[in-house]
């Protein structure tokens, strides 16, 4: 079987190799049948990925432990789904999901596509191709995931059970996770490959964006729901009660994520005026880029970090495949300038337009910043010949104020108005938001807050949320009058008529409330004691008392656990179990915090440890104010998102036409 | 003013401010010096009151937890430092006898060192050992456990 499987891989990749030199030859000397042929290799490399993944799934599922990576991996114990989802719990596993997605994205535009954008085509199947070779090179040659165990001669041998999953991976998170993430990471290639197409083409600049930004949206709610998802597992699993900690593999999914929140604002200043038309494939190809990147940082052992895999070979081919890739988009880039003229000045700094820049300005900056962080290691010991890494003080010294500045436009971009804003227009749209602010501020300085950037921060989500509320009333008001709607189906009209925009307030308002919950992190309570069982101690509102230590055991793990009681005032509160568990095969601890979660603020408990000596227990207590706020704001963000997704129901072409029209003269700036 | 130059103008006030704010960033508080045991050992006492980033492995039986404090031996290619952590955030589960730690903080003038923060990986994170012994067949990837 593994033989099967090693050659489904090796197929796949002479394949790709076949589909990528038919595309090109077909496209050069205008021979259609050789483009279908390419796009009938993808279908055929999508079946033979398949059937590989299906046999990895396969082996580790039934405990094929002859298989290195299903002895590495998996074990009998372990409940099904995470026996599934040990698919991409190591090296080997994790490259063939990313080719399993590749290879599914790749089959979806050729089915997608086989009628319409005839002329891109041949170049979007080579970019995916291409792509796909790379990564089917890596599991057909570097780390293969179909290796057999031995004793060193030619016997096989089965070791009759495995080591089992990482613990920290056995959690009901960490089972969607990394395959949302992989999506997010692997689907920006689309938008890349039919942009490259549109420029060997030199297709009028548009088309690209109009066919992609669907793919835009998908994707990028995919690696938001990612990251997402993965700090809510650093919360609730690793014990210190962060979401965030500016490891260098989060770093690498949050980079891309930047540069695609930034193409996603940006790309609307092309639909609408036609500008900033590099710039978009700028961001675009950056955004791709940093997803290989991340991929690469993750597994290459460049920089140390919680999450890297093992080191492995396969870090210099990344670092040539970027170079390579990289270098073929800029020359494509360079010689095609004429074609990306922007269609219209920016005419004022105080603008809609221009938020939009300062925008991506700002995600940019923030961009390059976190990456700078990251490499400083590498780049201190190129540069200063020594080793120097900088840690999370670091990062959120430079990144509050970017996320707050960030916040800030958020909140601006809709007051102002398109080309040029009056003075007279910003004092109507900017006095009762502003207002809003101060009292918000006042308000929590009353109550004793003096922490500065906490009240910054939420004193502008009340800025925020006052212009999207604002602009949802204006809107809603004027559909009502016109068309004489009662509330609630007039949002849902105004909303229904231009959902990208509506549905883009929406997602500002779960990103507001991911900042009120990052804001609580300025009032966190902690201690840790040593305690007898049945003792108090005090933490912020709350009497927390160890009332009992049990034991038990299954055939995964070994488990300890502490009954704690908090009570306020006296009053019962909540009753918690932290536990902490040896897991039998790889003899690794884990402990389990128990949470109590609430809208105003979480109580956190950890079961630390015994002490060597008193065999009493250590307990960890936390207080985490307004974390719930973060998870909530995801659900708002992907409701947005999903409205984004609605198709509207008016089409906005005719601003665009409109615009052009106007300021081809251009008008000087007053002042 | 032109339009050109008012844009250049906030676009140079914003990037200034950024660089300085991440320039200015990179101090005693936020940056740490990689060094190995050895490295350490042959210091002067001026450059010790740097903050330092020390890798190496914990020694089997050496971890003592007394209430909050954990001490433990840590072993780089035969040469030793005690090591010393009271801090806040648990320490990871990837924390035991064996493991490779990656220890932040600073030296005291007694030797030992004051960790502000530990990381622990097992001898090969999410990549456990397959099957005792057994090599794997043609194995390209010889891993390092």
């Amino acid at each position: 079987m593994e033989n099967i499987g090693a050659l489904a891989i090796l197929l796949a990749f002479c394949l790709t190799i076949f589909s990528i030199a038919a595309s090109l030859v077909g496209a050069w000397k205008k021979k259609p049948f050789l483009i279908v042929s390419a796009e009938r290799a993808v279908i055929c490399v999508w079946s033979l990925v398949t059937l590989a993944s299906g046999l990895l799934i396969y082996a580790l599922m039934t405990g094929d432990y002859r298989l290195a990576y299903v002895a590495a991996h998996s074990n009998k114990a372990m409940p099904m789904i995470y026996k599934f989802s040990a698919w991409w719990g190591g090296q080997e596993g994790s490259l063939l999901m990313w080719n399993f997605i590749l290879a599914t994205y790749a089959l979806v535009v050729v089915l997608q596509n086989r009628r319409k954008h005839r002329a891109i085509m041949p170049y979007v199947t080579t970019t995916m191709m291409v792509t796909q070779a790379f990564f089917l090179m890596l599991i057909a040659f570097l780390v293969p995931p179909f290796q057999v165990l031995s004793t060193g001669g030619k016997a096989i041998v089965d070791v009759g059970d495995g080591q089992g999953l990482n613990p920290l991976l056995q959690y009901w998170t960490m089972v969607i996770h990394p395959p949302t993430l992989y999506l997010g990471y692997v689907g920006y290639i689309v938008p890349f490959a039919f942009a490259l197409g549109s420029l060997i083409t030199r297709q009028p600049g548009d088309s690209w964006i109009f066919t992609t930004r669907r793919w835009a949206i998908v994707t990028w709610l995919f690696q938001s729901t990612g990251i997402l998802l993965g700090a809510g597992w650093a919360y609730s699993v690793l014990g210190w009660g962060g979401y965030w900690g500016w490891d260098p593999v989060e770093n690498a999914s949050f980079l891309p994520w930047l540069t695609s929140t930034a193409f996603l604002h940006s790309v609307t200043m092309q639909e609408k005026k036609g500008m900033m038309k590099v710039w978009n494939l700028v961001l675009v190809a950056s955004t791709f880029f940093l997803c290989i990147f991340g991929t690469f940082l993750t597994r290459s052992g460049i920089v140390s970090s919680v999450h890297a895999f093992a080191q492995s070979p396969i870090g210099p081919y990344f670092v040539a495949f970027l170079t390579v890739t990289i270098a073929i988009t800029i020359l494509l880039i360079l010689s095609r300038l004429d074609y990306l003229k922007s269609e219209a000045p920016l005419e004022s700094v105080v603008s809609r337009e221009s938020s939009f820049l300062f925008n991506n300005l700002i995600l940019l900056a923030s961009c390059f910043a976190i990456l700078w962080g990251t490499l400083f290691p590498v780049i201190s010991e190129a540069i200063a010949g020594e080793k120097i890494s900088v840690d999370a003080p670091w990062f959120n010294r430079v990144n509050v104020p970017i996320g707050l500045a960030l916040l800030f436009l958020t909140g601006v971009g809709p007051l102002l108005a398109w080309r040029r804003s009056t003075p007279d227009n910003l004092k109507r749209n900017f006095l009762w938001p502003t207002v809003g602010m101060a009292v918000t501020i006042a308000g929590l300085m009353a109550f004793g807050i003096s922490h500065f950037y906490a009240l910054l921060s939420l004193g502008l989500c009340t800025f925020v949320t006052w212009t999207i509320v604002s602009e949802f009333w204006k809107g809603t008001m004027a559909i009502r009058q016109k068309d004489g709607l009662s509330f609630v189906p007039a949002v849902i009209e105004l909303t229904h008529r231009n959902t990208r925009r509506y549905g883009g307030y929406i997602v500002h308002m779960g990103i507001v409330m991911m900042f009120i919950g990052f804001s609580g992190a300025a009032f966190n309570k902690d201690t840790t004691v040593e305690v007898k069982v049945g003792d108090k101690f005090p933490l912020g509102r709350y009497e927390i008392k160890v009332s009992d230590i049990k034991m038990g055991q299954n055939e995964n793990y070994i488990w300890q656990n502490a009954i704690v009681e908090a009570t306020i005032d006296g009053k019962p509160f909540a009753t918690l179990t932290p536990e902490r568990r040896i897991y039998e095969k790889s003899q690794q601890p884990v402990s389990m915090v128990a949470i109590k979660r609430q809208l105003n603020e979480d109580l956190y408990i950890n079961f630390a440890g015994m002490g060597s000596e008193s065999q009493r227990p250590t307990i960890q207590a936390y207080v985490f104010p307004l974390v719930s706020w973060i998870w909530a704001g995801y659900w708002v963000l992907l409701f947005g998102s999903l409205i984004c997704l609605v198709p509207a129901k008016i089409k906005m072409q005719y601003a665009r036409t409109e615009v052009v029209g106007v300021s081809t003269k251009h008008v000087p700036a007053t002042k | 003013m032109n339009t050109t130059v008012k844009f250049g103008a906030v676009i140079a006030v914003v990037v200034g401010t950024l660089g300085w704010v991440a320039a200015s960033g990179v101090n005693e508080d936020t940056a740490s010096y990689y060094k190995t045991i050895s490295e350490i050992e042959k210091m002067d006492a001026s450059a010790k009151t740097k903050r330092l980033r020390v890798g190496g492995d914990i020694e089997k039986g050496s971890i003592k937890r007394d209430g909050k404090q954990v001490s433990f031996v840590l072993v780089e290619e035969k040469r030793k430092m005690n090591v010393r952590y009271d801090g806040n955030e648990p320490l990871p589960d990837t924390f035991r006898d064996g493991a490779q730690a990656l220890v932040d903080g600073r030296i005291e003038p007694d030797g030992t060192f004051h960790a502000a923060k530990i990381s622990a990986k097992c001898a090969s994170k999410y990549e456990a050992k397959p099957g005792g012994n057994y090599q794997k067949e043609n194995s390209i990837n010889q891993r390092a456990s």
